[in-house]
């Protein structure tokens, strides 16, 4: 029990508390750029979740079984951005061949994550900063991703208000899309706290 | 001073054509590393060397490197050069690499560094990738230590960790937690596009069209800048 008790700790810790995109700031890029509609944030919310998990599953096991063992270690950056990028080029394959409608939908978005911080961020967190076993890693990186899809779908809907008003000119544009971000993120600092006092 | 003069190319990253407040690439690490002024400079320099060393790299394979496989082969020869800096700063500024944690690996992936080398290496000389390293890694760095300036100063009260008398009783905090990063970096461009207005090349050969995510990312901001 104890042990779903912490998988379940960690998946909202990093849904919540440890938000990627408001409170660390990885994947700031894609949350600017296509958060303008309800309909692309959650395409590229779910193509997010998907990426991180598949490339959690394979890096997890790149880095225990194959560099820590060999003296590798130094070589993490470079393998996995590697590894990313091609499972993300290969998800994409599979994708257009096996689930067309499915492709359809996602796979514009599939691209853009090679170079997504977000990715390479979880997988690397998994390992250097958070040490967890490999559940609790693909835990986590479910959480990221869902709290990416929050944090995208939260902000679609606060960018579309942003379009209709009236804004000094040089605030125009990114200036005000970020100060609408402050508010979002400001919002989740009422989350902190939440996740330690649970199961107390 | 002519358009394409060696000094122009060197200076105009400091603020025309500043990467981070004009251009609006790298804003992960932007964000991220300001709440320290110790770690704004760590991090600017580290991405400078980086983008110094992968722009010369670069521009000297730009007609050995076939289009279609280009941009794996900056990510490779980008990640090659990340890990030199890791190991580097790992070994000699083992504080710094503490602070830094995941964001120094995350130099990697960001887009200044593969945008610049989209941009500017594959289509120009060495020495004007050089110069061009030099002036976008520092104007990446002073826009990081302007934002830390706020940040610390008027956030925790200290200027490079030493508390300032008055200002450390009357401190924000605010500003240095996530919120803040996101409201003094909007506050920041705005002021930059009020400062440059009608200088600041918000076209489409400097923009971040030609980055790997543009069509997403920086196209719809420039666009939409330039729709304003």
């Amino acid at each position: 029990m104890d042990s779903f008790k912490s998988l379940v700790v960690i998946l909202l810790s990093s849904v919540l508390v440890n938000n990627y995109v408001l409170s660390r700031f990885l994947g700031i890029c894609p949350f600017l750029g296509v958060s303008k509609k309800l309909n692309s944030a959650s395409g590229m919310g779910l193509a997010v979740i998907f990426v991180m998990v598949m490339a959690t599953a394979v890096t997890w096991p790149i880095q225990h079984y194959l560099l820590t063992p060999n003296g590798l270690g130094y070589m993490q950056t470079i393998v996995f951005i590697l590894v990313i990028a091609a499972l993300v080029q290969f998800t994409e394959m599979a994708l257009k061949k096996f689930v067309p409608s499915l492709h359809k939908s996602l796979g514009v978005y599939l691209p853009l994550i090679t170079t997504n911080c977000a990715v390479l961020g979880v997988t690397i967190d998994n390992i250097n900063e958070h040490n967890f076993n490999f559940l609790q890693s693909i835990v986590n990186s479910l959480g990221c991703g869902l709290g990416f899809l929050l944090a995208m779908v939260l902000f679609s809907g606060m960018r579309s208000k942003i379009e209709e008003s009236e804004i000094p000119e040089s605030f125009k544009g990114l200036p005000a899309t970020l100060i609408a971000a402050s508010f979002v993120s400001l919002a989740f600092f009422g989350f902190a706290g939440i996740v330690d006092n649970l199961f107390a | 001073m002519t358009k394409n003069s060696n000094m122009s190319v060197l200076l105009k990253g400091l603020l025309l054509e500043n990467p981070v407040f004009v251009l609006i690439l790298g804003t992960c690490p932007t964000l991220a590393t300001t709440t320290t002024l110790i770690g704004a400079i760590g991090m600017g320099l580290a991405a400078t060397a980086v983008l110094i060393c992968s722009n010369a790299v670069i521009s000297l394979l730009r007609k050995v490197i076939p289009e279609s496989v280009r941009i794996p082969c900056y990510i490779v020869i980008i990640a090659g050069f990340v890990t030199v800096v890791q190991m580097f700063i790992h070994a000699y500024l083992p504080t710094l690499y503490e602070l830094l944690g995941v964001y120094l690996a995350l130099i990697t992936v960001n887009c200044i560094i593969l945008g610049r080398a989209e941009m500017f290496a594959s289509k120009n000389s060495v020495g004007k990738s050089v110069l061009d390293g030099i002036g976008m890694g520092l104007g990446f760095t002073l826009a990081l230590v302007s934002i830390a300036l706020i940040r610390e100063v008027f956030g925790a009260g200290t200027f490079f960790g030493m508390e300032i008398p008055v200002l450390s009783n009357f401190k924000i905090e605010f500003l240095t937690k996530a919120p803040g990063g996101f409201l003094v970096y909007g506050i920041m461009i705005a002021a930059v596009s009020k400062i440059t207005k009608g200088k600041a090349p918000y076209k489409k050969e400097f923009s971040c069209a030609n980055c790997p995510s543009a069509s997403f990312c920086g196209k719809q901001n420039c666009e939409e800048r330039k729709g304003n």
